[in-house]
C-alpha cells in the first residue's frame, strides 16, 4: 500500500541507529575488516538517505555480498561455525540496509535486529550486557512503532513513550515464561566447541613462575555456598590437577584413570556445599580434599581428581560432599608409589646431595619430610609473588641462591627433596583461601588464591598431605595471600586492602552478580525445579509446566485486556448524560435514530411524532434531561439525584416495554 | 483528476460488490460473513466484532522467536531465553494494543458531496472515540482503494474522507467497508466489517470539446423576453431566488435595500430548454445525458435562466447553483436504479 511513504529520514535513522547499536558489542570479537565493513554500509545507506542518492544497483550488491562471503571464509576458514556465522549476519544485516526501499524492507531488518541482539549472548551474559539489550530492544520496538504512524510523522517523544509501555508490559508474560518454560537440559544438537578465549585457570603444568602469573589474575574462579558451614571455609584445600611427572623443570599430570570404587577413613561430618565454578574450557571439577559425593556426569580419578565428562564451557553448578579429615590412599599399588619416586638423573645435583644424608641416617619419611620443611622454616626463604628468575636447575638455585619464590617454587623443591630421600610424594595443585563476602555469605575464590602442594605417601597413613608453602609463610594459610607476600609486590588492584570503600563496592557487586549467576544465567532445570519446589509444587512434568505456564499467562493477559476494556467505556462522568445515551440507544432499538443535528426536544418531538403511545414518558424524560443537564447551578444534590433516579426509572421502564406489542412502532 | 485516466483504470472482473473491486480478504470474509445491508447508525465497533489476526511481519517475528528459543535451548543461554520471552509478551501485549485501537470506536456517516463520473467520491465517515485512549493511525478502506488514515484523540471525533473512484453515474452506495489497524508494532492485523448507509450522488461525466449550447428561444411566458444573455446590461428586476449571487445588483442593495438582479441581453439568447429529445438516438442513453450536463455547466457558468426536460421529468426555469444541482441530479438519477 502506501509503504514507501513512510521510509522516511527519521525512521530510516532510526533503524540504523538500531543496526548500529546492536552490533557494536560484536566490535572486539569479530575481524578488523567486518568492522569497516558494516561502519562503512551503515554510512552509505544514511547518506543515500540524506542526499535522496539511489541505492547501490543490484550487481554492487552481489558484489558487496561476495566480499562479504569471502571476507569471513578468510578469517575463519568456514562459513559453519558460530563464530563465522554471526559474522556473516552482521555483514548480511548491513547488506539488506543497503537495500532497504520501502517499509516492509524496514520491518525486515528490524525482526532481524531483535536476533542480532541475542547473537551478543554467545560472548556476555553480564548484568550490563541484559541493560545495555533491554537498551537495544526499546530503541528497535521504537523504530517499528515510528513505523506504524500513517497519519503524520511520529513524535520521537511518544514513540520512546509507547516503546517503553510495550516493554514494562510484557515483563510479566516474560518473568512467567521464564520460570514455568521447561528447560531442557542440554544441546538440541552437537554443541560445536567453542573457539580457543584464551580463558584462565589451572592448567595441568606448573613450571616455576606458572602460579605467580596466575596470582595476578582478579577473576573468579568459583564460588561456594556451604550446606553445613565449615569452622573456616578459607583453610579448605580445594583440589585441582595432581602432578606426578618431573622433567627437571616441569611437573606434567599424569593420566586420569579412573577409580571404580573408593573407600577411605573419614573422620567428623561431612561437609555439604555448591559449587558455582566459572567456565575455564578444562575438564576438572574443584572439590573439598576429599570428595564423598560427587557432582553429577563426573568420574574421579585414582589420585583423587573429579573429572567432569566434558570440558566446562559455561558456568556450572554443582554440589559436592567433603571429608576435609581423612585418611586415605593406605592400600597404594606398587607402581604408583614407584612413579612417585620417580626424578630425571640430571635433576638438582645438589640438593639431592644434601637429602642423600638424610637418607643415610635412617630416618623414617615423616621425619624426612619434616627435616625438609625444618629447611624451608629455619633458613632465609621468602614467600613473595615476584620470585627472581631460574636459569640454572630451578630446585637448585632456587634452594641454594635465590631462596625467593611463590608455591609452586617450594612445592616443587619440596617434591623433589622427597623424592630423591626415597619417600613418594606428588604435586597437587588447586585453591585455598578466598573471601567470603559479607553481602550474601558466599566464599568468593579467585585465581589468585590458586595454590600448590604436596601429598606425601606414608606407610599405614596413605597420602598425606604436607604444605611447604605453609612453613615460610603461615599468614599465607591463615589470612590469604594479601596480607602474606611483602606489600612492594606487584598484586592485582582490588587485592590492596587499603582501599576499604572500594572493597566494600566489590563486595556488592559480587554479591548482585553472584545471585545473577544463581537465578539469571544459573536456572537451569535442576535450579527450576528446586525453585518450583519451593513453593511446594515437587515432581511437576514438563506437561504440568506447560499447563501452569498457559493458565498463569492467560490470567495475565485477561487482566490486562480487562484493564484496556474498561479504558475504553468512556470519559463520561454524568450521569443525566449517561442516561440520555441509554436512551437514544433504546430509540434506536425501535428505529428511531437521533441525528446529530437533532438536540434533545428536535428528537423527542420526533419520537412522539412516530410514536404517540410513548409521549407521556418521552416528555417527561425530555424535560428531566434538559433540567439535568442545562438547569441552573443553585440545584440541592438531593434534587439532583431524585431527577437523575427519576430518570433511570423513567428509561428504564421505556426498556421493558421495548419487548411490549409497541416494539414495532 | 482527468475523467479518463480514471475510468482506464484496470479493474479484475471477479470480486466486485456495487462497482468496487474487492480484495481477496474481503471476498473471502463476503462468503463467511455475507453482507446485510446499512446498519442504525452509530456503528459501536464492539468487542466481538473487531477480528485480529497476525501480519506477514507478524509471522516473520513469530518465526524469528521460535529461532532465538532454539538457540536459547541449543547454547544454554540464560539471556535468550530472556530476550525470547520478553519479545514473546511484547508481541502478545501488541495484539491486545492493536485490537483495542479499533474497539470500541463510533462510526456515523457524514454528509458526501456529489461528484462526477470519473472524479473520486469522498465519503465522509465520523469516528468517534468516547474512550479515554487515543486511537493512532485507524485506516478505513473501500474495497481495493487507498485507505484512509486517522487519528482520534481521546473523546473526540473527526471526520474521515475515503476516496472511491466513482465510475458511472447515479447513486453511487459503496456498501460495506472495512476499518482495520496494526498500530503500534505492524505485527497483527485488526479489522472490523462495517455498512453504514453511504452514498455519494454522482453525475454524469460531461461531454468535453467543443459542445454548443442549444438555441436559446422566446419562450411564450411574460416578462423576460430579453436580459438574460451576459452580454451587455439591460435593467434590474426582482430578485428571484436561485439567482447567482454574481448577478445580485449589490450597488442597489446598498443604496435602497432591496434585493435585485441584474439582467443582461446576450447574444446567444435569453432563456432555453436542455431537452434531451432534441438530441439525435444514435448518441445513446448516456452520451446524451454527457451533453446535457456540459450544458448545465454551461449555462450556468452563462448565467443562463435554463430548464431542463427529461422523457418523464421536467425542471422548470431556474438559474444559478440551485437550478444547476436540480439538473444535474435529474441527469444522474435518469432511468438508474437508486444505486448502480
Amino acid at each position: 500500500m502506501n509503504s514507501k511513504a513512510n521510509l522516511s529520514f527519521a525512521n530510516l535513522s532510526a533503524i540504523l541507529a538500531s543496526i548500529a547499536i546492536v552490533m557494536a558489542p560484536h566490535a572486539p570479537h569479530v575481524p578488523k575488516w567486518t568492522v569497516a565493513f558494516c561502519v562503512i554500509g551503515l554510512l552509505i545507506r544514511l547518506f543515500a538517505g540524506w542526499q535522496r542518492r539511489p541505492l547501490p544497483s543490484k550487481w554492487l550488491m552481489v558484489l558487496f555480498a561476495l566480499v562479504a562471503v569471502g571476507g569471513v571464509l578468510f578469517s575463519y576458514r568456514t562459513l559453519f561455525g558460530r563464530d563465522s556465522a554471526v559474522t556473516l549476519l552482521l555483514a548480511m544485516a548491513v547488506l539488506k540496509s543497503l537495500e532497504m526501499h520501502s517499509r516492509r524492507d524496514i520491518t525486515i531488518v528490524a525482526v532481524l535486529c531483535y536476533f542480532l541482539t541475542i547473537t551478543n549472548f554467545f560472548y556476555t551474559q553480564t548484568i550490563l550486557t541484559a541493560l545495555y539489550s533491554i537498551g537495544a530492544a526499546w530503541l528497535i520496538t521504537a523504530t517499528m512503532v515510528s513505523l506504524e504512524h500513517q497519519t503524520a510523522p511520529a513524535q520521537w517523544k511518544h514513540v520512546a513513550r509507547t516503546s517503553g509501555v510495550l516493554l514494562a508490559q510484557s515483563v510479566p508474560v516474560m518473568l512467567l515464561l521464564f520460570v514455568l518454560f521447561p528447560r531442557i537440559e542440554g544441546p538440541l544438537w552437537g554443541l560445536p566447541r567453542f573457539e580457543n578465549i584464551g580463558r584462565t585457570g589451572l592448567s595441568d603444568k606448573m613450571a616455576p613462575g606458572s602460579m605467580s602469573r596466575l596470582s595476578l589474575s582478579d577473576e573468579i574462579a568459583f564460588r561456594v555456598t556451604f550446606q553445613t558451614p565449615p569452622a573456616d571455609p578459607r583453610k579448605l584445600y580445594w583440589r585441582g590437577p595432581v602432578l606426578w611427572d618431573y622433567d627437571g623443570r616441569t611437573w606434567t599430570a599424569g593420566e586420569r584413570v579412573s577409580l571404580s570404587s573408593f573407600t577411605y577413613e573419614s573422620r567428623g561430618a561431612p561437609l555439604k556445599y555448591s559449587v558455582t565454578l566459572e567456565p575455564h574450557d578444562k575438564n576438572w571439577l574443584f572439590l573439598v580434599d576429599l570428595p564423598s559425593s560427587l557432582p553429577r556426569k563426573s568420574f574421579m580419578t585414582r589420585d583423587y581428581q573429579v573429572i567432569a565428562f566434558n570440558p566446562v564451557q559455561q558456568r556450572l553448578l554443582y554440589r559436592a560432599e567433603s571429608h576435609p579429615l581423612y585418611r586415605a590412599g593406605t592400600e597404594a599399588r606398587q607402581d604408583e608409589l614407584e612413579r612417585a619416586l620417580e626424578l630425571p638423573g640430571f635433576a638438582a645435583p645438589k640438593t639431592r646431595e644434601m637429602v642423600r644424608e638424610w637418607r643415610n641416617a635412617g630416618l623414617t619419611p615423616k621425619q624426612i619430610a619434616d627435616q625438609a620443611l625444618d629447611i624451608f622454616r629455619t633458613r632465609p626463604f621468602v614467600y613473595t609473588l615476584e620470585p627472581p628468575p631460574l636459569d640454572k636447575d630451578p630446585v637448585d638455585q632456587f634452594m641454594f641462591e635465590t631462596r625467593r619464590g611463590f608455591c609452586e617454587h617450594f612445592a616443587s623443591s619440596f617434591a623433589v627433596m622427597m623424592r630423591a630421600a626415597g619417600v613418594p610424594t606428588r604435586v597437587v595443585t588447586g585453591y585455598l583461601g578466598g573471601e567470603i563476602n559479607p553481602i550474601d555469605g558466599y566464599l568468593v575464590v579467585r585465581q589468585s588464591e590458586a595454590h600448590a602442594w604436596n601429598e606425601v605417601w606414608i606407610r599405614g597413613e596413605g597420602w598425606v598431605r604436607y604444605d611447604p608453602t605453609a612453613a615460610v609463610s603461615p599468614l599465607r594459610i591463615e589470612r590469604g595471600l594479601a596480607t602474606a607476600v611483602p606489600e612492594t609486590d606487584v598484586q592485582p588492584l582490588l587485592r590492596r586492602t587499603q582501599l576499604q570503600w572500594i572493597i566494600e563496592m566489590r563486595h556488592q557487586w559480587d554479591a548482585v552478580t553472584n545471585s545473577w549467576n544463581q537465578w539469571v544465567l544459573g536456572y537451569t532445570q535442576e535450579q527450576q525445579y528446586r525453585f518450583l519446589e519451593s513453593f511446594g509444587f515437587s515432581d511437576l512434568s514438563w506437561r504440568d509446566m506447560i499447563i501452569a505456564l498457559m493458565v498463569t499467562t492467560g490470567l495475565v493477559l485477561a487482566a490486562f485486556a480487562i484493564a484496556m476494556f474498561m479504558r475504553l467505556g468512556g470519559v463520561i462522568s454524568d450521569p443525566s448524560q449517561k442516561l440520555w445515551l441509554r436512551f437514544c440507544e433504546a430509540m434506536a432499538a425501535r428505529g428511531i435514530v437521533r441525528k446529530a443535528s437533532e438536540g434533545p426536544r428536535d428528537f423527542t418531538a420526533r419520537i412522539v411524532e412516530q410514536t404517540p403511545s410513548l409521549r407521556e414518558r418521552v416528555q417527561r424524560i425530555r424535560d428531566l434531561y434538559i433540567e439535568l443537564r442545562y438547569g441552573g447551578p443553585d440545584r440541592s444534590y438531593r434534587a439532583y439525584a431524585h431527577a437523575v433516579r427519576e430518570l433511570r426509572t423513567q428509561i428504564g421502564m421505556l426498556n421493558s416495554s421495548a419487548s411490549g406489542p409497541d416494539a414495532n412502532a | 483528476m482527468p475523467a479518463d485516466a480514471t475510468l482506464k483504470q484496470a479493474q479484475p472482473r471477479l470480486g466486485r460488490r456495487n462497482g468496487t473491486a474487492l480484495s481477496l480478504r474481503d471476498r473471502v470474509g463476503d462468503w463467511i460473513f455475507p453482507p446485510r445491508g446499512a446498519e442504525t447508525a452509530p456503528v459501536t465497533l464492539s468487542q466481538r466484532r473487531v477480528y485480529i489476526l497476525p501480519t506477514k511481519a507478524g509471522l516473520l517475528f513469530a518465526m524469528t522467536l521460535a529461532l532465538m528459543l532454539i538457540g536459547s535451548i541449543n547454547y544454554n543461554l540464560s539471556l535468550g531465553y530472556g530476550l525470547t520471552f520478553l519479545l514473546t509478551g511484547m508481541g502478545v501485549v501488541s495484539m491486545l494494543h492493536t485490537w483495542r485501537n479499533l474497539a470500541k470506536l463510533q462510526l456515523r456517516p457524514g454528509k458526501t458531496d456529489p461528484v462526477f463520473a470519473g472524479d473520486w467520491a469522498r465519503f465522509t465517515i465520523i469516528a468517534e472515540n468516547r474512550g479515554g485512549i487515543y486511537r493512532r493511525s485507524v485506516a478505513i478502506r473501500i474495497g481495493t482503494n487507498e485507505p484512509a488514515y486517522f487519528d482520534v484523540e481521546p473523546g473526540a471525533e473527526t471526520n474521515v474522507k475515503v476516496s472511491v473512484p466513482a465510475r458511472r453515474r447515479g447513486m453511487f452506495r459503496p456498501g460495506r467497508f472495512r476499518i482495520s489497524t496494526t498500530y503500534p508494532l505492524g505485527l497483527f492485523y485488526a479489522w472490523a466489517n462495517v455498512e453504514l448507509d453511504l452514498a455519494c450522488l454522482v453525475y454524469p461525466v460531461p461531454e468535453s470539446g467543443e459542445v454548443p449550447l442549444p438555441e436559446a428561444r422566446a419562450d411564450s411566458g411574460p416578462g423576460n423576453a430579453a436580459g438574460a444573455g451576459d452580454e451587455d446590461f439591460a435593467r434590474l428586476r426582482n430578485y428571484h431566488p436561485g439567482d447567482s449571487p454574481r448577478r445580485i445588483a449589490w450597488k442597489t442593495l446598498a443604496r435602497v435595500d432591496v434585493f435585485a438582479t441584474k439582467l443582461f441581453s446576450g447574444a446567444s439568447g435569453t432563456r432555453m430548454w436542455l431537452d434531451y429529445s432534441e438530441l439525435p438516438d444514435s448518441l445513446g442513453i448516456e452520451r446524451r445525458l454527457s451533453r446535457m450536463t456540459r450544458w448545465v455547466l454551461d449555462a450556468t457558468q452563462s448565467g443562463l435562466r435554463y430548464g431542463l426536460r427529461l422523457p418523464g421529468r421536467e425542471i422548470a426555469l431556474g438559474a444559478g447553483e440551485g437550478q444547476q444541482a436540480k439538473c444535474l441530479e435529474a441527469l444522474a438519477t435518469f432511468q438508474s436504479k437508486d444505486s448502480q
